[in-house]
């Protein structure tokens, strides 16, 4: 990260669980310790529980707004099924970071289609993955709205951005009456018990 | 140093309309255009409407350009076709102050419902086009597009896309400079285009034409930056950006003001490079003018005509580099929106499924009844289209079919008024469905004449959907409460066989706007039978755990839809403790 490499998050989940605005509050961190940055995602009817993907990208000099297959540094999933469908963006060598939450699309729902088994092991065929409880953290905190923030307070732990960036960003990004229960949010997902043999280097 | 910000690409085209002294700013809500009005709302220099269509947007901003305000009318691709008959004419008369017209289009469709490629309206209307590659860019060409309005007396388009849209990136932002009002001086063979001004007019816009010309093989927007001598690409808008990052060593030809081709700078740069790429997405726009100069590209069908043409579709069509990944899971479910939990609409699509009606439909949030489970909706074109279309079906159709036509309130205001008034003055009979959530719901809750509320959030008049259409003429009218499944069904089955016209508006909230008539969350009982009738409803509260239906509380809105289809009453308020 430091000698100008491009670092790559991808942010997967669906409408609703609070991609857009983790997407920004870490597009802000990484603008804050200096870097050019780019943030892409869609718009409109994202809100309306759908499959949702964010793309946050910085370094020295970023170009395209949206991450070639193969080059994600991180995949940050707040739903399982969402990871397995965007794992072929990790880089070989990557991490997928993923929260112990599981939505089943309407189609698994009224028996349309069936749910992918073995989604742990499958994205290990990836990348090395991490699994985050980020919706129980949020639950035991009263506010399962919260996971998404836990889960980026888990990926800051293998970033080189300095916590005050990340509070900073928290802070500008949630209303200011979320914002002592968000900055909780954040503190447990960056002490959350980390896997040593997952943690990757960039 | 000048101030840098993170910013959306729709926020850096407000902040440029308002650093080029903008005082009037127009619109009609559709993604990916929405949010640059939305921006532009926060700047208490501008006038900000919401209009009721495209069309009005156009002609409200034509109205505040002629009388001496520079004025943006921003729209999404499509919008534009509602626009085009005022823009037409527009082009003929010219402006006095500067008027820039934002087209979003929208390359692998996330949210319209067609891949138009709005850079033939640049040609098709001979209006200067300008295309920012990123939020930077979209700040500085849309101050640069005023200066070209006012400088060849032409409206003028910046066409941005999706990503260019919703991609936010680093922007140095600059300051207001005030514009002072040009006087508007009357001047009717300029501004009324009745038949013998236009044809002198035309002649001011073939000379136009000519120094737009001159202005593309001179401008920097169009630029050069040689690498390789062997390979070289000409690219615009977004696709620059994809180029840099999958063919760092390509040659490039940068086109910022792709419309008029600058022919020469297309000539100078070919000359250069041994093979010669054009990288665009949508239709062959730039390489048909580039064959058209007698100049060949290599692989003219590399290049997919449809969807987005992302940096890694390059890397794997130019230079044939595989990602070194392996490829995506092959059974992974997809996962469409769905209707909110205690959505308005859920009620009355059930009842449509349920009777086998043919629906016409129309845009918005209840486009989704078009898709499973719901499979509700028949029929859907374009904005205001599902009156008109029921019209139609209704002449041709025989009974056991029968139909009706689907509209929200925003999209109702936008066009379907004239339909309906069409409707009761050529003898239709037709049974018009409006969902009044008050609010334009699927781009983000902006105003609509049945909230009350202008663009500034402040107390403005409110139509009333049921009077509308008593004025129209139509007898019928009935409102009755979306959550109300009894009542809507009776007064479906009773209207939809009448030989008259009427009008069932079904009030509804917005579950997102609206929380007050949030409802305590439902539980499925044990003598759940698992025979799956609520599921049919499509709600993301309602899950299975093998063959367990259940509800997932957190998502629940309490609305009582699903306790009130389910045949056996298992559904109840009061939690798992419900037996």
């Amino acid at each position: 990260m430091t000698d100008g490499k491009t670092v790559n998050v991808l942010v997967v989940g669906i409408g609703g669980q609070g991609i857009i605005l983790l997407s920004d509050i870490l597009a802000e961190a990484a603008f804050e310790s200096g870097h050019d940055v780019k943030k892409s995602e869609i718009h409109g009817l994202s809100q309306r529980g759908g499959s949702v993907i964010s793309h946050v990208r910085w370094g020295t000099k970023v170009h395209s707004p949206v991450i070639m297959d193969g080059q994600a540094d991180f995949i940050l999933a707040l739903e399982e099924i969402e990871a397995l469908r965007n794992a072929h963006v990790a880089k070989p060598g990557g991490m997928i970071l993923v929260n112990d939450f599981r939505s089943l699309p309407a189609s698994v729902v009224s028996g349309a289609a069936k749910c992918p088994e073995n989604i742990e092991s499958r994205l290990a065929e990836y990348a090395s993955v991490e699994k985050v409880p980020a919706t129980s953290i949020a639950r035991e905190l009263g506010n399962i709205r919260t996971s998404n923030i836990v889960l980026l307070g888990a990926l800051s732990r293998h970033l080189e951005i300095a916590d005050a960036f990340w509070q900073a960003a928290v802070k500008k990004h949630v209303p200011k009456k979320y914002a002592d229960l968000n900055l909780k949010a954040f503190a447990r997902g960056r002490a959350a018990e980390q896997h040593p043999s997952c943690t990757v280097m960039i | 140093m000048a101030e840098r910000q993170l910013m959306m690409g729709n926020e850096a085209v407000a902040r440029g309309a308002w650093e080029a002294g903008v005082k009037v700013s127009t619109s009609y809500p559709g993604t990916p255009a929405t949010e640059i009005t939305e921006y532009m709302s926060a700047y208490p220099e501008v006038n900000v409407e919401w209009s009721v269509n495209e069309k009005v947007a156009l002609e409200v901003a034509i109205g505040s350009a002629f009388a001496g305000a520079r004025t943006i009318a921003s729209m999404k691709q499509v919008g534009v076709n509602v626009a085009a008959d005022p823009l037409f004419s527009l082009v003929y008369s010219g402006i006095n102050a500067g008027l820039v017209i934002i087209t979003a289009d929208e390359p692998g469709l996330h949210s319209s419902q067609n891949e138009q490629d709005n850079r033939y309206y640049a040609k098709f209307a001979q209006v200067p086009m300008l295309e920012p590659s990123d939020a930077q860019e979209a700040l500085d060409m849309v101050r640069e597009a005023f200066e070209i309005s006012e400088g060849y007396d032409t409206p003028v388009f910046v066409r941005m896309t999706t990503r260019v849209c919703h991609t936010a990136c680093v922007v140095e932002v600059g300051e207001r400079a005030e514009t002072p009002r040009r006087p508007y001086r009357k001047n009717s063979d300029k501004y009324t285009m009745v038949p013998s001004h236009a044809y002198t007019r035309h002649f001011e816009v073939e000379k136009r034409q000519t120094r737009l010309e001159a202005l593309s093989n001179t401008s920097e927007l169009n630029r050069i930056e040689m690498r390789s001598l062997e390979y070289g690409v000409i690219t615009s808008g977004l696709s620059y950006q994809n180029v840099r990052e999958a063919l760092p060593e390509f040659s490039v030809l940068k086109i910022g003001l792709t419309y008029p081709v600058p022919r020469q700078i297309i000539r100078n740069f070919a000359s250069q490079v041994r093979y010669l790429y054009v990288v665009e997405e949508n239709r062959p726009f730039l390489e048909d003018e580039i064959l058209a100069l007698g100049i060949p590209v290599e692989c003219k069908e590399l290049l997919l005509r449809f969807g987005e043409l992302p940096a890694e579709a390059l890397r794997r069509r130019i230079l044939h580099v595989k990602s070194p990944q392996k490829g995506p899971a092959d059974d992974v479910p997809k996962r469409p929106p769905q209707f909110c939990p205690g959505c308005g609409h859920r009620g009355i699509f059930h009842l449509l499924a349920k009777h086998k009606l043919i629906v016409n439909g129309d845009i918005g949030c209840y486009g989704l009844a078009a898709l499973p489970p719901y499979n509700a909706m028949d029929t859907l074109i374009c904005m205001g289209a599902s009156i008109g279309m029921d019209h139609g079906f209704r002449k041709v159709i025989q009974p056991p079919e029968k139909s009706v036509a689907v509209i929200g309130d925003s999209t109702f205001f936008h066009s379907g008024m004239t339909n309906l008034a069409n409707l009761v003055c050529n003898g239709g009979n037709s049974t018009v469905i409006i969902l009044d959530n008050r609010i334009t719901a699927m781009t983000g809750h902006q105003p609509s004449p049945a909230t009350g509320k202008d663009a500034g959030g402040t107390n403005a008049p409110r139509l009333d959907i049921a009077q509308v259409a008593r004025a129209l003429g139509v007898s019928r009218v009935f409102e009755i409460d979306g959550y109300d499944l009894d009542a809507l069904e009776k007064c479906l089955r009773e209207e939809v066989d009448r030989p008259e016209p009427s009008v069932l508006v079904v009030k509804e909230r917005c579950v997102m706007v609206d929380k007050t008539r949030r409802g305590v969350p439902l539980a499925v009982g044990k003598k759940c039978k698992s025979c799956r009738a609520c599921l049919k409803l499509g709600c993301p509260a309602l899950t299975v755990e093998g063959d367990r239906i259940m509800i997932l509380e957190y998502l629940c809105d309490g609305c009582g839809i699903c306790a009130k289809v389910c045949p056996i009453g298992a559904i109840r308020p009061g939690g798992a403790e419900n037996d």
